[in-house]
């Protein structure tokens, strides 16, 4: 039994890639969640964004799909990149403006 | 022919009034001449009607009309009806508001709506002339108000007086008063003939119809319509607006109020006559007598020359009525006619003193002398001439002085209540027919000694004194003429063979015969019985009259104060005019009031009372619904939306702003979609 895990381990299969993207995605929304910089909040989407990509690789390496799965991981990347670059632009105007970036302060759209 | 000119002849005035009331102001001498021109020429005209029907068309009856209006199975007709009757009264209005016309171009002259009284004579005499002319009682009852209402107008001339106009409403007031009665018998009459026209109605009942079958019925109607007769010719208990009218000018109460239009009311019953039953006939003549007498106790005692004149024709209207009661048809009716001439002539002689006095005093800067009161005036006779002699000439025909009109039908009417009592014994009747003959006679004679013999009441006064202006004394003399014997009968002392008596014979009754009156051979021949007895009395009875007067009042021997104190209550109650005036007040106004008073307090404490309880209720209950209003429906209201307040607080809490926050909510509702899904 034990053996069949290391040997699964020397050998990864699907399951391993999807535990690990699960582990990573789960960390990412934890850091979403529960961090109070924005910053902080940004790098836990690129976690939950890069789990999306081990996931998208992963299927397409274990199943009867040619590429496609790698190409919509470097579009992830393109697009996480970008992605990166407004909510940065967006978190310097916050800073701007509130003068801060923690999110626990910034709550002027409370009811 | 007859009808054409009778036409013209009610509507010339008619048009004169029209002119007037709209353009007399600007007509030079604001048109007098205008109306005056036409009354002289519907005089002419009525002339020439009087001797064409009487000499040559005597027995027929000219009538004409047209259907005014159909109102389901009833026809309204409007027509004219032209038989001696009407010719004679005819001449006799228009005769007297030509004179009045010419006598008031003087007497009104200077007034400040001279043009406007030209045009009410006008309205006057056309509305009089359509009473005449009438073949019907609706379009008679519509001239008979019309008539009414140029009276009041008149009266009211000048209405800046309160007394003036407190006498013209009392006329008319009065007048509707009988009107009224006059009104439900002309319905009784339509209510049962289908048909307003003289004629009809006495073919019906000559047909044997009745009205709701009951001889009662007609006698009923018969009286209702002498009520309208009792207001227009002041009989009594009506009489009292009559007096009260002499506020109005003197020529307007020497045509309206002596000579034509309450010769109305006699004329009104010479007209319907026939229709008359022997009881209806009987309550005339009472009627007739007690107003004679009244108003004869009256005139005896009154100083103010207009109120003898008004007393005065009241008695002698009484005298007409009383005569028609009886049966004396011809007689009472001649009486009308020559009364119209001498009641005229007094008051247009009156009109002369008043003006003359009038004048003195105005020259003298006298505003406090009345002119009308004879114990002013006295002596005249020297400075007045043509006044004087027309005005003997008219007390002698009053008085009924042989060779005089007045004799001649004041005899014939003493000779009728004569043989109506040998016929069925009233013998009150005749009785005070006589005395009021003795007592018109006597105060005639105060007022003639009183106005125009003695001394004058103020000598240098009475050196200004003039004789009144031609266009005055000329209506006085023709006036005078008229009331000579010859223009009505050749024979001085009997009126029965002259043209009038001839022209005019008392109508056939048409009611069934056990309610007829005494058939007139009957009549005739107990009238010819008494005849001369009548005669001889009557003169007897004016002469003794007359001397008393004379020696009261002229000679001097019987002192008049000494009489009145000896009269006692007689006196003061006929120089208080037996006080109906007060009684009226007291009883009808006094009575009216205190209805009033009595409908005040009802209202005052029943209605507003029931109106006050009302008030609380309402306030009561619609404070409930207030209540209501704002605990339960406001409450509702204020409880939704209380509801979506809270309820929208409660849920604010979710709006944290933090969004984080709302990533878990998104997060949470994933997995649960998740889960409900897979």
């Amino acid at each position: 039994m034990n053996l069949q895990i290391l040997l699964s381990i020397a050998e990864p299969g699907l399951n391993h890639f999807l535990i690990v993207s699960a582990l990573l995605f789960s960390l990412g929304v934890m850091a979403v969640l529960s961090k109070r910089n924005v910053i902080m909040v940004l790098m836990g989407v690129e976690l939950i964004l890069n789990s999306a990509n081990i996931n998208l690789i992963a299927f397409s390496r274990f199943t009867a799909l040619s590429l496609e799965g790698q190409m919509m991981g470097l579009f992830v990347v393109i697009l996480a990149a970008a992605e990166a670059a407004v909510a940065l632009a967006i978190v310097l105007n916050i800073y701007n403006r509130f003068n801060t970036i923690n999110l626990d302060k910034i709550s002027t759209m409370k009811g | 022919m007859f009808t054409q000119a009778s036409l013209f002849i009610l509507l010339l005035p008619l048009l004169g009034f029209l002119i007037l009331i709209l353009f007399g102001k600007r007509l030079p001498r604001q048109g007098d001449w205008l109306g005056t021109g036409f009354l002289g020429i519907t005089l002419l005209l009525s002339l020439w009607l009087l001797i064409v029907k009487i000499s040559s068309h005597s027995t027929e009856v000219f009538s004409s009309g047209f259907t005014w209006a159909l109102i389901g199975d009833y026809s309204f007709t409007l027509g004219i009806m032209i038989d001696n009757l009407t010719v004679v009264m005819l001449v006799v209005v228009t005769l007297v508001s030509t004179l009045v016309h010419l006598f008031s171009i003087a007497y009104m002259k200077d007034d400040v709506r001279y043009s406007r009284y030209y045009a009410y004579l006008g309205l006057f005499s056309f509305s009089m002339l359509g009473i005449v002319l009438t073949s019907n009682l609706l379009l008679m009852y519509i001239f008979w108000e019309l008539v009414g209402i140029s009276s009041y107008l008149l009266i009211g001339h000048w209405y800046e007086k309160k007394s003036a106009s407190d006498a013209a409403n009392k006329a008319f007031i009065v007048n509707r008063i009988g009107d009224f009665g006059m009104f439900i018998g002309i319905m009784i009459l339509f209510a049962s003939f289908a048909t307003f026209s003289f004629e009809g109605i006495f073919g019906a009942l000559e047909a044997g119809e009745l009205p709701f079958g009951s001889t009662g019925w007609l006698t009923a109607a018969g009286i209702l319509i002498f009520c309208g007769a009792v207001g227009k010719s002041a009989q009594f208990p009506l009489h009292v607006w009559l007096p009260d009218a002499m506020e109005g000018p003197t020529p307007v109460s020497a045509l309206i109020h002596a000579a034509t239009m309450v010769a109305a009311g006699v004329y009104l019953v010479a007209r319907v006559f026939p229709m008359l039953t022997a009881d209806a006939l009987l309550l005339i003549a009472y009627i007739g007598a007690i107003t004679a007498l009244i108003a004869a106790t009256i005139a005896i005692t009154q100083n103010d020359i207009k109120k003898v004149l008004a007393y005065s024709t009241v008695s002698q209207l009484g005298y007409m009525i009383m005569a028609l009661g009886v049966g004396a048809w011809t007689a009472g009716f001649m009486h009308l006619v020559t009364h119209a001439a001498f009641k005229a002539g007094l008051f247009l002689g009156a009109g002369s003193v008043i003006y003359a006095m009038h004048t003195m005093l105005h020259k003298r800067h006298d505003h406090t002398t009345d002119a009308q009161d004879i114990r002013n005036m006295g002596g005249l006779r020297s400075k007045m001439p043509y006044t004087y002699v027309t005005f003997l000439i008219f007390t002698l025909a009053i008085s009924g002085i042989p060779l005089t009109s007045g004799f001649l039908s004041k005899d014939e009417i003493l000779a009728g209540t004569l043989a109506f009592s040998t016929l069925n014994g009233h013998w009150i009747l005749p009785m005070i027919a006589f005395l009021v003959a003795g007592l018109t006679a006597f105060y005639m004679f105060r007022l003639l000694i009183l106005t125009f013999h003695g001394k004058p009441a103020d000598e240098t006064g009475h050196q200004q004194i003039e004789e009144s202006p031609f266009v005055m004394t000329l209506p006085l003399m023709i006036l005078a003429a008229l009331s000579l014997f010859f223009f009505y009968s050749f024979n001085p002392i009997g009126a029965s063979s002259g043209w009038f008596w001839q022209a005019l014979e008392r109508p056939l009754s048409v009611v069934p015969e056990i309610v007829q009156p005494a058939a007139y051979p009957i009549f005739y021949q107990a009238v010819s019985s008494v005849h001369t007895l009548a005669m001889v009395l009557s003169v007897v009875i004016a002469l003794t009259g007359i001397a008393i007067a004379v020696l009261m009042y002229h000679r001097k021997k019987l002192d008049p104060a000494a009489a009145a104190q000896k009269a006692g209550f007689l006196y003061t109650g006929s120089l208080n005019k037996w006080y109906f005036d007060e009684f009226y007040s007291k009883v009808f106004v006094g009575g009216v009031m205190a209805i009033t008073r009595i409908l005040r307090w009802f209202d005052e404490k029943v209605v507003d009372g029931i109106v006050n309880a009302t008030a609380p209720i309402a306030r009561g209950i619609s404070r409930g619904s207030g209540w209501v209003d704002h605990n339960i429906v406001d409450g509702l209201v204020n409880a939704t939306a209380a509801g979506a307040s809270q309820a929208g607080g409660l849920l604010s809490r979710i709006q944290s702003g933090k969004v984080q926050t709302y990533l878990v909510y998104i997060l949470f509702g994933m997995l649960l979609l998740g889960i409900f899904f897979i």
